[in-house]
């Protein structure tokens, strides 16, 4: 039996996800002790300060370590290299822009949480919940738990380490799903969905990895390459292997054909968790794909192309084409959103040299715009017959007229739209085209003139919501009326940054490209 | 050399065959009496079908139960292999199991502070 | 100055972002920091031009670097700014005019409650539109091709309460979209055959012979495509008339003196693709003079005023496109034409602006007549442009049409006597049309009523009270009908403007070609024609009493009136179809909210219910989706390693 050595561990390294993973504990603590009055307030600010905190962290070990720093930390259980913290700063600010919208609150006090998150959807003790005005500030920890995993997983140098990064980053996610303030029996039915299956794709991974346990010998990426070029005669447990982890990860991304949560999960969570949710787990899990194909894939020496092809393929063509049918808002963002999971496939489907800083510039593009978006349908709600405020109005036709009433708020929301569409002078057109010379320069060619084929059918559903938005008159019809409420000051700076960094990106991504440019090298 | 996939589909027709096998031969030759007790689950604590009460809600008191015992059960869970190898892993061992315990309190503290504890 | 000549973007960009951004706070003032911002742009604009004016004239191209768009490996693309002669005149023109319209927009549009709005508009397409003819690229000239249009599109659209308005701004943008599909296929085949799409790397490249004629041909053509659509060309031609919807001042500055002639610009500009691809540039030269011919026609169909001056408009910027066409002959005299014309046209619009607010917006030359003694100032500057136009000496238009005419015969074969004829021809058209439009509105007899006198209760005729418009809107014109006057005489003083342009359009010795007639010829003949089309008009509509109703005319008269069908073909063949698809697709239709397409949907939208037949909320049928696409991908890799 060899003896036991203990591992090194460089604290200084792991300190962004430290921060992030104390401050989540903090939080639970918070919630034990901290008086009800002031619970909230303390909640909100530790969940905005850590990921700035965290954010600051990174950017001291981005110059730390980019441009020959690069190590792998814990006995090779994570890496730390450029691509890792890239994908950790991008996930960081989609932190920061998300947690701010979910701690923002309409201009009539209501929050966008069940008050008692175990009070049954109509029940007398959820509505003596209301009144009493209780708020489920647990959200908070949960996310930055969430956000902890998700930090973890672009790091992740080992099949172990990622499936660990995996359940936490999901379970706070499901939990969260089911937290929405209104129409919650949809929230329940869509955080169960998440979850059943959420633990199958798990159970996916773990059968894959165990397969390349068996294969290989070792969970360690490095290793797992090394042992596929060398090892001959057991290619049928690996080929099934790397097809379950991959399929794992690929549901987190939310790839055709693992995709089938997406509009029923995004419709149904609380909308600034949809927008986190979107924006922030599809980076960490590409982050972890990107890991996956270019540190371990290439020693497979086998082509996981075709598998990738068909997958962008199907994401994009499926995305589109069932995004155009939708009638409800978050349902068009969710299979936009899928669409968009094929769109940044095909930055790394070939493996070039430049997939990955593509690829991680394409998702920051996304999910400012993202994050922005679903903060607009936060902003859209419904009035009942007295003028209340109620829930929000996410059928299309009551978006109808919305740039007459309020030309600001639609003006943004174009911004987020074009910036999907991959219009010229948005972030969205530069990581559309830096993914498709990524991967034309791959020599992927026929799947680059797919790509373009692809989101010109998908700008057609983007300009369809402006020109409903612009040009449409509201009809008579049996929904009640919307009208968009004022941004509270959170929510409002949320979007001011997303706006902005949809613009900044687009005007001049020269900086960020070449940053991303830098960080395009995986540690071994 | 023979495929080694051969020995896992040994094990998988031995494994199915035990349990068809056991479950053909209690049809064949156990005694078939129902009473109601016998269709009763079996200790599990809780009616499988809703009750006509609380609209076939359970009571959230079951969760509560269910998650304080995973909370000591991971607990103990853990502390039993690393009590095992607890010589070999030395202060590495004690400071990581340490830092542990004090993770796994702090739900606990949560469930006390936030009046899990309290029966009724 | 050179290197600050990013203000000329910036300033009307920053003050349309101000105007929207501030809302209507800014509605007392608006209008009047958007003249400031586009009279800033010009004073830049000259500052830069004495200065490139002070320099020798090979060292008068600069490329102003402004940043690194996006690098992604070995492409990127540079945002740049290209200042030399070209861009320089075209930076004056759409200043200098510009200032004149925003000055004359502020009484144009007094009495509309949007007009800041107006403003930040007119603002943006100036900025679009000196990005446009600044831009050292492809790709930057793109970004503001697509801003004019935009501009276009929302300043057409701008009174869209009115729905047949915001029908026309969306014709309008609908057939630009068919043209820029053009300009992107070019740029992406010059990206796939060199890597680059600024100025520099394709003029040389193209110098070179880097391209082989095939793919010298397909470019040109597909800038031909995106130059037709914006210029308003054949076949493209029929969104020019609709976009008349907009407020007058806009259709002289963006459908009369710059966004039109961006086509032109285009097309100079990447002069050395077309004289690489002679097929190329024979289509220019030939869709030059067929719309010339067709624009023409319409204009002498047409009642509307400022319909029959988009007519116009067409046809003298088919003289532009064919003088482009015939080689480095033309360009100078192109750009010649592209200037006069901006003057004169632009004052033309603002004149029946004025015209049109003198007579409660009515734009039917039929209910006008006899305004000359109450409009003086207007019949005198609108007289002034009128000459200028049909190019009777000594008045501008005499100058610069008169050299295309000329070149239009210079040649071998079939050619100059095709392109000359067209051009002859439609000069004398050109005489007849205008002299129409200008004898119907200031001469013979008033076909309407001054309001408080007595009429029969059974006179047809409508109740007006044409008066003079306010300074504001007659200095304008005025400064517009100078340039009229004069300019065409004072750019040919010295070297000329030919002289100035000839680091870009390159040099050309006109005494080693000759014209297949002898030049004094042609100059008489145009002159004959132009006379013989003035007294034409004079005897029909001068002399002659005019119905207030058109008669019926001849098949021809009925086809012109209707734009030659433009609007049923483009019907036929796009729109419809077009729509059929949007309707099914954008949520307008219930059918696709009520989850039940009736009848043959489009493809899309079939494809789109099986996904929603697939997404039936199941989870047992979302995990057997998840496990049937391991499984597939499984046998995929499997088969890929056999």
């Amino acid at each position: 039996m060899t003896t036991f050595v203990a591992p090194v561990i460089d604290w200084a390294a792991l300190s962004a996800i430290l921060v992030i993973a104390g401050t989540g504990i903090v939080g639970v603590l918070v919630a034990a002790f901290v008086p009800a009055s002031s619970r909230r307030t303390v909640q909100v600010v530790l969940a905005l300060v850590a990921p700035l905190a965290a954010l600051a962290v990174v950017a001291w070990r981005w110059s730390v370590v980019v441009g020959g720093g690069e190590s792998t930390l814990v006995a090779g259980q994570l890496a730390e290299d450029g691509p890792a913290l890239a994908a950790q700063a991008i996930i960081l600010i989609f932190a920061v822009v998300g947690f701010a919208v979910m701690a923002s609150r309409l201009p009539n006090g209501e929050e966008a949480f069940a008050p008692q998150g175990a009070a049954a959807p109509g029940s007398a003790y959820e509505e003596a919940a209301r009144r009493a005005g209780l708020e489920q500030t647990e959200v908070f920890p949960l996310a930055l738990l969430s956000l902890a995993g998700m930090l973890v997983f672009p790091m992740a140098n080992d099949l172990l380490v990622m499936f660990v990064a995996l359940e936490v980053l999901s379970l706070p996610l499901y939990v969260l799903s089911a937290m929405a303030r209104r129409r919650r029996v949809l929230s329940h039915e869509a955080a169960l969905k998440y979850f059943l299956l959420g633990a199958f794709s798990s159970a996916l991974f773990l059968f894959g990895v165990a397969l390349l346990f068996g294969f290989s010998g070792s969970i360690s990426l490095p290793d797992l390459g090394t042992a596929a070029a060398t090892t001959v005669g057991m290619d049928g447990m690996a080929v099934v292997g790397f097809v379950l982890v991959l399929t794992g990860l690929l549901f987190k991304v939310g790839a055709v054909p693992f995709h089938a949560w997406v509009p029923d999960v995004y419709q149904g969570a609380p909308t600034p968790v949809t927008g986190f949710m979107a924006a922030a787990t599809k980076t960490a899990a590409f982050a972890a794909i990107l890991r996956l194909l270019y540190v371990a894939a290439p020693g497979f020496g086998w082509d996981v192309e075709p598998v990738l092809w068909a997958v962008a393929i199907a994401s994009m063509l499926l995305g589109t084409v069932a995004a155009i049918v939708q009638t409800d808002i978050k349902r068009t963002l969710a299979y936009s959103s899928v669409a968009h999971a094929g769109f940044a496939l095909v930055a790394i489907v070939s493996l070039s040299e430049q997939g990955p800083s593509a690829l991680l510039f394409y998702l920051l593009a996304y999910g400012l715009a993202t994050v922005g978006a679903f903060a607009v349908v936060t902003l859209v709600r419904e009035r009942d017959a007295d003028g209340n405020v109620t829930g929000e109005a996410t059928h299309l036709s009551q978006w109808a007229g919305l740039g007459r009433r309020h030309p600001v708020l639609a003006a943004t929301m174009t911004l987020f739209l074009l910036s999907f569409a991959g219009i010229p002078l948005t972030a969205g057109f530069v990581g559309k085209f830096v993914a498709f010379v990524a991967a034309a320069d791959g020599g992927a060619w026929p799947l680059v003139v797919i790509a373009v084929i692809a989101s010109a059918a998908a700008a057609f559903f983007y300009v369809r919501i402006i020109v409903l938005m612009y040009f449409s008159r509201p009809e008579e019809s049996e929904r009640p009326g919307a009208d968009a409420v004022e941004p509270g000051a959170l929510t409002r700076a949320s979007l001011v940054l997303c706006a902005l960094g949809t613009l900044v990106l687009g005007v001049w991504p020269t900086p960020v490209l070449d940053l991303l440019a830098q960080a395009a090298k995986f540690v071994v | 050399m023979t495929n080694p996939y051969v020995p896992i589909l040994v094990l998988m027709g031995a494994a199915a065959l035990l349990a068809l096998g056991g479950i053909g031969a209690s049809a064949v030759i156990g005694p078939k009496v129902y009473s109601r007790a016998k269709l009763e689950a079996y200790e599990c604590g809780i009616q499988p079908t809703p009750h006509a009460i609380g609209h076939g809600r359970f009571n959230i008191k079951y969760y509560l139960v269910a998650m304080t015992f995973i909370v000591f059960d991971i607990e103990v869970v853990f502390l039993y292999p690393w009590a095992v190898a607890f010589s070999d892993l030395a202060v590495f061992g004690v400071v990581a199991m340490l830092g542990f315990l004090a993770l796994i309190t702090v739900p606990y503290l949560y469930e006390w502070r936030r009046g899990a504890l309290n029966w009724d | 100055m050179i290197d600050y000549s990013w203000l000329l973007v910036a300033i009307p960009l920053a003050s349309a972002a101000l105007l929207l951004l501030l809302g209507r706070r800014a509605d007392a003032w608006g209008h009047l920091l958007g003249v400031l911002a586009a009279a800033g742009a010009f004073v830049v604009g000259l500052l830069v031009f004495l200065e490139v004016m002070g320099q020798p004239s090979e060292d008068r191209i600069h490329d102003v670097f402004l940043y690194s768009w996006i690098p992604a490996g070995d492409l990127h693309i540079d945002a740049g700014l290209r200042i030399d002669p070209l861009s320089l005149t075209f930076v004056l023109l759409i200043t200098f005019v510009g200032t004149l319209i925003h000055i004359y927009s502020i009484g144009y549009m007094a009495h509309d409650a949007a007009r800041r709005r107006f403003f930040a508009y007119l603002n943006l397409f100036v900025a679009a539109m000196l990005l446009l003819v600044l831009a050292d690229s492809y790709a930057l000239l793109f970004v503001g091709w697509e801003g004019v249009g935009l501009a276009s599109y929302l300043l057409i659209g701008f009174w869209n309460h009115n729905l047949e308005y915001a029908v026309a701004a969306k014709k309008a943008f609908v057939m630009n979209r068919v043209g820029d599909m053009g300009l992107i296929i070019a740029m992406g085949l010059l990206f796939a055959a060199i890597g680059s799409v600024s100025f520099t790397d394709v003029d040389a490249a193209v110098t070179a012979g880097a391209l082989s004629t095939a793919q010298v041909t397909a470019v040109g053509l597909m800038l031909l495509l995106g130059a037709v659509g914006k210029s308003a060309q054949f076949p493209l031609q029929a969104w020019l008339g609709d976009a008349m919807a907009g407020p007058t001042p806009v259709s002289a500055l963006i459908h009369a003196a710059t966004m039109v002639t961006a086509g032109v610009y285009l097309v100079v500009r990447s002069r050395l693709i077309f004289e690489a691809s002679p097929t190329a540039q024979l289509v220019v030269a030939c869709i030059g003079a067929f719309t010339l011919l067709l624009g023409a026609a319409i204009a002498c169909a047409k009642d509307d005023i400022k319909k029959s001056l988009a007519g116009s408009t067409m046809s003298q910027i088919g003289y532009m496109v064919l003088a482009a066409g015939l080689g480095p002959i033309g360009y100078a005299f192109a750009i010649f034409h592209l200037v006069t014309h901006g003057f004169f046209k632009a004052g033309l619009f603002l004149g029946a602006g004025s015209v049109m607010h003198a007579n409660g917006d009515s734009t039917d030359m039929r209910t006008y007549g006899a305004l000359r003694k109450v409009m003086l100032v207007t019949w005198l500057t609108f007289g002034a442009c009128w000459l200028a136009i049909m190019g009777v000496p000594p008045f501008s238009g005499f100058y610069s049409k008169d050299k295309i005419i000329e070149s239009a015969f210079v040649g071998e074969g079939w050619q100059p006597w095709v392109f000359g004829g067209a051009a002859l021809i439609g000069a004398g058209v050109t005489a007849f049309y205008m002299s129409r439009m200008f004898f119907l509105t200031f001469h013979g007899k008033a076909r309407w009523v001054e309001a408080g006198a007595t009429v029969a209760p059974d006179d047809p005729r409508p109740v007006r009270h044409p008066h003079e418009s306010p300074l504001v809107m007659t200095v304008p014109i005025i400064v517009l009908a100078i340039g009229a006057l004069g300019l065409g005489f004072a750019l040919t003083l010295g070297n000329g403007i030919t002289g100035w342009l000839e680091p870009v359009t390159g040099h050309y010795d006109h005494d080693a070609h000759h014209a297949v007639l002898p030049v004094p010829v042609i100059t008489v003949t145009t002159l004959v024609l132009v006379a013989l089309g003035i007294a034409l008009a004079w005897r029909q509509y001068g002399m002659s009493p005019v119905p207030l109703t058109a008669p019926t005319g001849s098949a021809l008269t009925r086809a012109a009136r209707r734009d030659f069908y433009a609007d049923d073909v483009n019907e036929g063949l796009v729109m419809r179809p077009g729509q059929h698809l949007t309707r099914t697709l954008v949520y307008a239709d219930t059918a696709v909210v009520d989850g039940a397409v009736r009848g043959t949907a489009s493809g899309a939208v079939g494809l789109g219910q099986l996904a929603r037949k697939l997404q039936n909320g199941y989870v047992r049928s979302y995990a057997a989706m998840i496990l049937a696409g391991v499984v597939l991908a499984g046998i995929v890799l499997h088969l890929v390693r056999m």
